[in-house]
């Protein structure tokens, strides 16, 4: 089994789906002869053609609504947004569009769409560079939004959700795009939609993270063993697999949840309700959020902004040592 | 290519036709420094002016103080041009406490309220909207304010440029945008980008006139430039002046374009650099000399160093400076999130 980083998988899983399937095409900037700015569609172009991989002039609203636009004529786009931070463009396309075509039209029509966009800080990117907008897509209906953490979830999950019936915000880690490397079966496999993954097991604590995140928490509950903690990467973050976080919080009864996004009105706020609408009567401790700041991303302390493994790690002690 | 239209005598007083010749060098200069030092691992990433100076520094040059600046990726180098000193912008590439935008951006995104210069947003287009706005607020206020838009050949593609230039037709608001069309957007030719004849040619369909010229004429681009700006100062509405133009080097630090492109291209276009053409004017019209060119060169790399020199000895910025300028006054979630910050261990360095 070859070992691969993140763009090597998704590479491969476009390669091996647009194999499988002539309906599939690629579009957006620089993805064409350059292979992409990631390098995560590099060779394909030579494969498949202009025709399935396809350069774009620089507009997101374009690349969005012309995949719209195919996907109801019967393929089966998978469009790079270059950074998530210049989806905005295409937001409207998105919201309005993409995530209501099949209820706005009875269920007549469907936008299979995947849009591929590298997320989240850690690059020295600044402000355009660095947004995890992730929640902004839960919040609209009618979207799945997936957001894996290492090459083998990437390769399972992007085979997924071309193959999905509705569309799908596939956010890639790219502050772990090359360091996160594992065994990744060549060929074709898939991960479910909405299964979470169980990282490490625990009693003491349940830790949820996904991204770039997962590692800097893994890396924090591997530091301190007597947190026991259970680690679980969300993987796919909508619809969310409810019955491992439901599961786990009741067995652990402390949870925490980390996420590089702003805080306010950011996944881990829905996560925080639903724990505890439901496992009310187990919990331990107030569910902790340790997350970005409610600020813009910035270039100059960018690692005083994310929430790395130091400051997880600080935050899961005062969990552990919480008394009501 | 075409060759460099032949002109008898200076079409400009000399102070500024030497002075765009001297500030040309010194952004080439500055260019290769800070390459040099990115590659260093001393600064983070940078976007180069290289090949494009005539249509950043002589465009600018035609406007005056008062006026507006909305750029692009390249037209940082303005600001040095309208008076900004060198090292808070050498610092603005630092991303530490000399800069006055607090580190807060990536390099390339320098502005200075004191020079009328706005910071570029890196979301291609969206500053175009804006300096219509701008320029219709001066025409409101009854000010002689005219606004220049930069833009690149692939910012014509995006919806916002559109929804600019209509506004700006519908107005007649005193807005000149200037498109350096440099070939290339990142690894996209301008002739994927459009299937027009030219860039110029778009502000036709907005009611208003475009001009395409040698962008790597500064002669050229001033006259062009200059003209575009009286006509806005006088109420004749905006113009669209397309700058043709070549992006000598990388689309930015991060880039490799011999995977995309072809190095014949850009030895073509190395013959028709804008500092060798205007150099060879002002030999030509006998207001240059090869000594004053030396003497030039060496004291801008030494006025260059020794800014940089200064400017790295800053430190970052202060943790809590996070999270200024967020909203005007400090709301109480960020003041406990400040709180919770400096409560918590440092991060330190990236940890991959
Ligand atoms: C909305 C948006 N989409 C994509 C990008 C990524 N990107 C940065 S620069 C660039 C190309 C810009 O080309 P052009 O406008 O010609 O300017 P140039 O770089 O040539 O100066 C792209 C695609 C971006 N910054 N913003
Ligand atoms: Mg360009």
């Amino acid at each position: 089994m070859p070992s691969w980083n993140i763009i090597q998988a998704v590479n491969d899983a476009l390669r091996v789906e647009m194999r499988r399937d002539p309906r599939v095409v690629v579009l957006g900037e620089d993805v064409g002869k350059f292979g992409g700015v990631f390098r995560a569609t590099l060779g394909l172009i030579e494969e498949f053609g202009a025709d399935r991989v396809i350069d774009t002039p620089l507009a997101e609203a374009g690349i969005v609504g012309a995949a719209i636009g195919m996907a109801m004529y019967g393929l089966r786009p998978v469009p790079e947004i270059q950074f998530s931070d210049f989806i905005y463009p295409a937001f409207d396309q998105i919201v309005n569009e993409l995530a209501k075509l099949r209820y706005r039209s009875g269920g007549q029509y469907s936008a299979p769409v995947v849009i591929r966009t590298p997320a989240g800080g850690g690059i020295k990117g600044g402000h355009y560079h660095s947004q995890s907008p992730e929640a902004l897509f839960i919040h609209t209906p009618g979207l799945q939004v997936i957001y894996p953490s290492n090459p083998y979830d990437a390769k399972g999950l992007l085979l997924s959700a071309i193959r999905s019936d509705d569309p799908v915000i596939f956010m890639e880690p790219k502050r772990v795009y090359r360091a996160a490397k594992g065994d990744v079966p060549e060929g074709d496999y898939t991960i479910p939609i909405g299964e979470a993954r169980v990282v490490r097991e625990g009693r003491g604590m349940t830790v949820i993270a996904w991204g770039a995140m997962l590692h800097e928490a893994e890396q924090a509950v591997g530091q301190l063993p007597e947190l026991d903690a259970e680690l679980i990467d969300l993987r796919t973050l909508w619809p969310l697999d409810i019955e491992a976080v439901v599961g786990s919080v009741s067995k652990t009864g402390r949870c925490a949840i980390v996420q590089e996004a702003p805080r306010t009105c950011g996944f881990a706020a829905e996560i925080a309700a639903l724990v505890q609408e439901r496992c009310f009567p187990r919990l331990e401790a107030p569910i902790a959020r340790i997350t970005g700041w409610d600020t813009p991303f910035p270039y100059a302390l960018e690692n005083d902004y994310l929430p790395l493994a130091p400051r997880i790690l600080h935050k899961l002690r005062e969990l552990k040592d919480y008394e009501a | 290519m075409q060759p460099l239209h032949k002109l008898e005598t200076p079409p400009l007083p000399r102070e500024i036709l030497l002075r765009i010749y001297r500030e040309m060098v010194r952004l080439r200069t500055l260019d290769e420094r800070m390459m040099t030092l990115q590659r260093q691992g001393r600064v983070g990433f940078y976007g180069a002016c290289t090949g494009q100076e005539a249509a950043t520094l002589a465009s600018a040059i035609a406007l005056e103080k008062s006026d507006w600046i909305f750029p692009a990726l390249r037209e940082g180098g303005a600001m040095l041009l309208r008076g900004f000193p060198l090292v808070p912008y050498l610092c603005q590439i630092f991303g530490n406490a000399g800069d006055e935008t607090k580190g807060r951006q990536m390099p390339s995104h320098m502005a200075s309220k004191s020079v009328h210069q706005v910071s570029w947003s890196s979301c291609i287009g969206t500053q175009l909207p804006q300096a219509v706005g701008a320029a219709m607020a001066a025409k409101i206020k009854g000010d002689r304010t005219v606004v220049a838009a930069y833009l690149g050949d692939g910012a014509t593609s995006e919806g916002d440029f559109h929804v600019a230039l209509n506004f700006a037709g519908v107005f007649k608001a005193p807005v000149v945008f200037i498109c350096q069309n440099n070939h290339w957007a990142i690894s996209v030719p301008s002739s994927k980008q459009t299937a027009s004849e030219s860039i110029a040619i778009k502000a036709q369909a907005y009611g208003f006139g475009g001009v395409k010229v040698d962008g790597n004429d500064a002669v050229a681009v001033h006259a062009a430039v200059k003209q575009a700006v009286d006509k806005a100062r006088s109420g004749g509405g905006p113009t669209l002046v397309e700058c043709e133009t070549y992006r000598i080097g990388a689309h930015s630090s991060s880039d490799d374009p011999t995977r995309y492109r072809d190095e014949r291209e850009v030895e073509q276009w190395r013959k028709r650099d804008p500092l060798d053409l205007l150099r060879g004017r002002l030999q030509s019209w006998g207001i240059w000399s090869a000594r004053e060119e030396d003497e030039l060169r060496a004291k801008v790399l030494e006025e260059v160093n020794a800014a940089i020199a200064e400017a790295e000895k800053k430190p970052e910025p202060p943790r809590e400076s996070l999270f200024e300028d967020v909203y005007s006054v400090l709301p109480w979630s960020l003041r406990e999130q400040r709180e919770e910050l400096l409560a918590s261990p440092p991060a330190g360095k990236t940890s991959q």
